[in-house]
């Protein structure tokens, strides 16, 4: 069987589409709390789309043009939506003990998005080219540097630090969200604990 | 096959889901949000602070910080990896200190990279400034320190008026010139470029720069962070500019640099120590699936019953059915 075969075959059989997009759930899906996830991913896709064309339009411009300034907001303030939508889901999770029956690595995986999402924050505002990034880099410089994290992964270095901020950590949090939702989606949502009186006393 | 998930939810009661539906509402809403948000408070962009700035606003402080960068009195010239060689910056977690063990990768000789080198590259255009360096670089470094001692103590009693600075006469020897040179390289914005420059001609790393106008012994900067309550004491990890917020998220690891003994008998080595924390309790949230005990506070803390009251609701007047429908067999 050829290498394509076979994975097209690992494939339909580990990663069945309808899997990945149920149509039903189970139903005690049935709470606020659950769209805090999806309303991570919406915030990290704003963060995405905003970000590009930022990007595409270079340092300079968010500075000196309305529109520019216009975009940074919108960026600045998607990274604030994202991260108080990726905490409550965090402590939806914490509460429903969701690394059960299994989950276990599901939850890792999620706590390494979130910790990688910090350093892609992080470095965004070390690349803001204004008063801020200035204190904070000579700030960070001393923790990083304590630890001789510094040496390599220097805050002081637009460049470096821009570079990580557009490229290197947006793909990692991307490929960290897919990795994370695919779990989620083969494994089924936790169950609630178990009903032993305690639950159904309110 | 039954897969993993069907086997799971067997005897699950599943209900109709949209998950494209429930995606695209959740990205129409946040973005509104996002929109309104950008459009009503717009976000914050404090000016950077440049050394011409600096130079102008607090010409004794620039001064001070240049001399001290010159003597290697600076915070700078003694920091310790990964700039130089010094200890003045250097922590330590127990024993071991990390950064000493990886050692000097961005080498910055504050006297050279900060004072005569950038003083080297516009001497040719002043004549008196020519002199004075070649003069200084001709010393022995006995003489070399007398002239910046004597500098310092003249400097202390120096007075400002606006961006003007008048030292007393000293025996500073070319000290003086050089000083002068430094204060109006720097009102003009020549220090600017000449820290940023280096081997070629686009630039994107502002180490030097940011070193120098950060230096410890700039009160400008320091007055600016202050006003604007972004000092490490002041929870500044995770503050911004204005009244924005910042970092929040950080608020862990700023919690660290308020409290004692972060901020008492570990002083010295705070910023390792906070690190280390902080990592501790990351690895703990990361493997909390697998750690006995609090792998099941969660259970105990409750707060499930509130986000699945109406499954638990469900099952009991559905446990209540069956043992009513049950007692009326057995009747």
């Amino acid at each position: 069987m050829s290498m394509t075969r076979r994975t097209q075959e690992a494939l339909a059989s580990n990663l069945p589409y309808e899997e990945l997009l149920p149509s039903e759930q189970p139903a005690y899906v049935h709470s606020y709390v659950y769209l805090f996830g999806v309303a991570t991913i919406a915030g990290f896709i704003v963060l995405i789309a905003t970000g590009i064309i930022l990007a595409a339009f270079g340092p300079q411009w968010w500075h000196f043009s309305a529109v520019g300034h216009f975009f940074n907001g919108l960026h600045f303030w998607a990274v604030q939506a994202f991260f108080f939508f990726m905490v409550v889901h965090l402590w939806a999770t914490f509460f429903q003990g969701a690394w059960r029956d299994g989950r276990g690595t599901t939850w890792a995986v999620g706590v390494i998005t979130f910790l990688v999402s910090i350093l892609t924050a992080f470095t965004g505002y070390l690349s803001q080219q204004n008063f801020d990034a200035q204190w904070i880099a000579v700030q960070a410089k001393d923790a990083m540097n304590s630890v001789g994290v510094g040496a390599f992964f220097n805050v002081l270095n637009f460049g470096q630090m821009y570079g990580f901020h557009i490229v290197i950590l947006p793909i990692a949090v991307a490929i960290l969200i897919a990795i994370h939702l695919t779990m989620v989606r083969l494994r089924g949502v936790v169950k609630p604990y178990p009903i032993d009186g305690t639950e159904v006393q309110r | 096959m039954m897969s993993r998930k069907h086997a799971y939810y067997r005897g699950v009661r599943m209900a109709p889901y949209d998950l494209v539906k429930e995606f695209l509402v959740a990205l129409g809403v946040v973005t509104l949000l996002v929109v309104i948000l950008a459009a009503v408070l717009s976000s914050p962009d404090v000016r950077p602070l440049t050394l011409q700035s600096i130079a102008t606003t607090d010409p004794q402080s620039y001064v001070q910080t240049a001399l001290n960068e010159l003597d290697g009195s600076s915070g700078i010239s003694d920091y310790g990896p990964p700039y130089n060689n010094g200890t003045g910056a250097v922590q330590y977690i127990g024993p071991i200190s990390i950064q000493q063990l990886i050692g000097v990768h961005i080498p910055v000789s504050t006297a050279q990279d900060f004072v005569l080198g950038p003083l080297a590259q516009v001497a040719p255009t002043n004549p008196s400034w020519k002199v004075a360096l070649d003069r200084y670089n001709a010393a022995p470094a006995r003489q070399q320190t007398a002239w910046t001692n004597a500098y310092n103590t003249a400097l202390g009693k120096a007075t400002e008026s606006g961006p003007h600075l008048s030292v007393a006469r000293c025996a500073c020897g070319p000290v003086t010139t050089m000083m002068k040179a430094m204060l109006a390289l720097g009102q003009r914005g020549a220090m600017d470029g000449l820290l940023l420059t280096n081997r070629q001609f686009y630039q994107t790393d502002y180490t030097r720069p940011l070193l120098f106008t950060a230096d410890p012994d700039n009160n400008v900067v320091n007055a600016r962070a202050t006003s604007l309550h972004l000092l490490g004491s002041q929870w500044g990890v995770m503050n911004e500019t204005g009244n924005y917020p910042g970092q929040a998220w950080l608020w862990l690891y700023s919690l660290f640099y308020q409290i004692p003994p972060y901020t008492t008998a570990w002083a010295a080595n705070t910023d390792a120590l906070a690190i280390l924390s902080i990592t501790v309790l990351s690895l703990v949230l990361l493997f909390l699936p697998w750690i006995p005990g609090l792998n099941r506070l969660p259970r105990y803390l409750g707060v499930h019953r509130l986000i699945w009251r109406d499954w638990y609701r469900e099952e009991k007047q559905k446990a209540a059915r069956t043992a009513k429908h049950n007692a009326e067999v057995e009747a």
